[in-house]
């Protein structure tokens, strides 16, 4: 038909362009591990970042509220860890199935794994972890503490420089300070089922901690108001001797606070008691596939590519985001990024999920406001009040 | 009936069609879709689960501890916003129609602030009540973290609030004021009535209309409020009101069924309100316009 009425031929249609919906990670790693991807495809296809805000909260309503109206121009999604769930419960991601998904998890840490895993299933490809470590001062401390109750004691017989940096203010943060203090104490939000645990004991030793740390003197007047980089800002003025936070606290010192950095260790988060496991909360960013996409075969290849080693210690190194891939823990150059990351490795491998749920973010608000603010905590009557708000919040009733 | 009186009235219905038709696609269709909505279970995280739960998303709406707390401070930003803001406005409209000279630099002057828009006036005063980049601790020489408290919040949104809508209130009020007659005025002055007397015997009573319509569409306004506080706030330090609550119920928690009561419950409290002005200031009104010959 075409040569019968003499047309030109017509050009090979253009490389499709995916977009990855990932927070605005500044210092640009991100945008170079798109672009060595988008190269490495032979022109297969373009990818392009949509940036989202740094906030998780603000992520996830945006992505969210697009999802929810099947928009078709998601193609893979920087996914926190907390939203597999509900993002698979929903629809919203396809299941990574077949050679796709032994590319996506071999190798990797089996926590960071799970956090992608729902139901059976895998959702989203590991691509960055992330777990707080307890960092202290070396020159007031002389053997870190092992337990929460040593650390507390030992903060209050510094006297004024003895603060404890936490997160302690009404937000999801206040949620992982408790699944971690639960986890350790040998407890859990959820039963494996899925069903309410959150059993008596481990619960109300949880809420103890919490109150002993609120009430102490070492906890400064700010923790209700306290976030992670309020924590930061906090430690590096150089009063406080201990400090709960994430792995970015360390390149941060050393920029903002060299002295403070000088004087950093770092050791594992305190335990609730001795004899009992350490278990801290995982984070990260996993890589989901838009269920709406165009182009569902390329965004699983874009997105295995993003996912991979070698994104993953440029990641690393240009972003300080730990990897998901154990061998890059021996990496000369990941190394170099964190010189605690045998630390980091060994904490990822006890890590503990947060509740893997569809309704986690309605679980995560009644726990924090359940448990805000930490001084007002009565362990024996708020176990029962915490059970009552996660239960209802299982049961999407009522507002929050 | 005859025949050209029908045809005139089919005529009328059918000038006036496209008008409804574009008031039931745009409000009538909405509203009974939220009220379907608010029957169900329905949660878009679990599309599947959809049921038929008739009023139980309302027990559970006002049941709840949020919604009533909510509702407080909602009422406490309504009420605090509108009284200072009936006061400085009626200042302002005094001015405005008593301005001997630049009257229209004046009234355009006084009316930037509302031409701003909610969310740019939102954050200029978070960023001016701010303790490290603002000028209002610096002004004021307060060392206040305004954004930490819950009653230093609510000054805040209080403020931005009457700082924004004062303006409107004063046109409004400014409308009502050229109603009042200068005769009449002029003659309570040669009876010897005191320019209090004046203001309270001649002038609030005639301009009764005036303030009942500025009255309820602040009230209105105010009741709604949503981007200031979520600005501001984010409905953090308790400062959450209804509008915010239905946000996050609808929004964030994509739970249409719930969200959707809480939607028509605020329309329901709009509509309390509008009915309560309506006949608290409509009869008193009627009665003054009943007794003048």
């Amino acid at each position: 038909m075409c040569a019968s009425v003499g047309c030109v031929p017509r050009e090979p249609p253009a490389a499709p362009t995916l977009r990855w919906y990932v927070f605005d990670e500044p210092s640009g790693a991100f945008a170079e591990v798109a672009q060595r991807c988008a190269q490495a495809s032979g022109g297969a296809y373009r990818l392009e970042i949509a940036p989202l805000p740094t906030d998780a909260d603000q992520q996830r309503e945006q992505l969210v509220r697009r999802l929810a109206a099947r928009d078709r121009d998601i193609d893979i999604i920087g996914m926190d860890v907390i939203w597999t769930a509900e993002f698979a419960e929903a629809g919203w991601v396809l299941p990574w199935e077949g050679a796709v998904a032994e590319q996506a998890t071999e190798g990797r840490i089996s926590a960071t794994v799970q956090s992608a895993v729902y139901e059976g299933r895998l959702w989203a490809a590991p691509f960055t972890t992330n777990t707080q470590l307890l960092w202290y001062r070396t020159d007031r401390v002389e053997t870190p503490p092992k337990t929460w109750t040593e650390m507390i004691s030992m903060a209050e017989a510094l006297g004024e420089r003895g603060m404890i940096q936490a997160q302690g203010e009404r937000y999801e943060g206040l949620t992982v300070f408790f699944t971690s203090l639960l986890a350790s104490a040998g407890g859990a939000v959820l039963a494996p089922t899925g069903g309410l645990s959150l059993q008596e004991a481990p619960t109300r030793e949880a809420l103890e901690i919490m109150k002993r740390l609120a009430a102490s003197p070492a906890a400064g007047p700010a923790l209700s108001t306290a976030r992670e980089d309020q924590a930061r800002l906090g430690f590096e003025t150089g009063k406080p001797s201990f400090m709960i936070n994430y792995t970015f606290v360390w390149p941060s010192a050393r920029k903002n606070a060299p002295e403070v950095a000088a004087n950093m260790g770092w050791t594992r988060w305190p335990a609730v008691a001795e004899d009992r496991p350490r278990r801290v909360t995982i984070g990260g960013i996993n890589l989901g596939i838009g269920a709406y996409t165009r182009y569902p075969a390329f965004a699983f290849q874009a997105a295995a590519c993003v996912a991979s080693a070698d994104s993953q210690r440029l990641a690393a190194r240009r972003g300080g985001l730990p990897p998901t891939t154990e061998a890059l823990y021996d990496d000369p150059e990941v190394r170099r990024t964190f010189p605690f990351a045998d630390l980091l490795r060994a904490t990822l491998k006890d890590a503990v999920q947060r509740a893997q749920t569809p309704v986690y973010n309605d679980i995560s608000l009644a726990i924090s406001r359940t448990l805000h603010p930490m001084k007002d905590i009565e362990p024996g009557s708020d176990v029962d009040t915490l059970r009552e708000a996660v239960g209802r919040a299982l049961r999407s009733e009522g507002l929050l | 009936m005859k025949s050209w009186m029908r045809s005139e009235s089919r005529l009328g219905w059918l000038l006036c069609a496209p008008a409804i038709l574009t008031m039931a696609v745009v409000t009538a269709y909405p509203i009974a879709y939220a009220f379907w909505l608010s029957l169900f279970r329905y949660d878009l995280r679990f599309p599947r689960e959809r049921t038929f739960v008739g009023l139980a998303n309302y027990a559970s709406v006002l049941t709840s501890e949020v919604w009533w707390r909510s509702m407080v401070n909602t009422l406490i930003i309504t009420i605090g916003s509108v009284t200072v803001e009936l006061v400085l406005g009626f200042a302002l409209a005094l001015v405005m129609h008593r301005a001997v000279f630049g009257r229209r630099t004046v009234r355009a002057a006084v009316l930037v602030p509302y031409g701003i828009i909610t969310v740019v006036a939102a954050l200029a005063w978070k960023f001016a009540f701010d303790p490290t980049t603002g000028f209002v601790n610096a002004l004021l020489g307060l060392d206040q973290a305004w954004l930490t408290e819950r009653w230093s919040a609510f000054l805040v949104i209080i403020f931005t609030e009457i700082w924004k809508t004062t303006p409107f209130m004063a046109l409004l009020l400014l409308a009502g004021l050229t109603l009042v007659p200068d005769d009449l005025l002029r003659a309570a002055r040669v009876d010897g009535a005191s320019a209090t007397q004046r203001f309270f015997k001649i002038t609030l009573p005639l301009m009764k209309p005036a303030i009942l319509v500025a009255l309820l569409f602040r009230t209105l306004d105010a009741f709604r409020i949503f981007d200031t506080v979520f600005v501001q706030t984010r409905g953090a330090q308790d400062t959450e009101t209804v509008s915010v609550v239905g946000y996050n119920t609808l929004v964030v928690r994509l739970n249409l069924g719930l969200g959707s009561a809480v939607s028509v419950l605020i329309f329901v409290s709009v509509v309390i309100i509008a009915v309560l002005f309506v006949k608290a200031f409509g009869t008193s009104v009627d009665r003054e316009q009943g007794e003048s010959p």
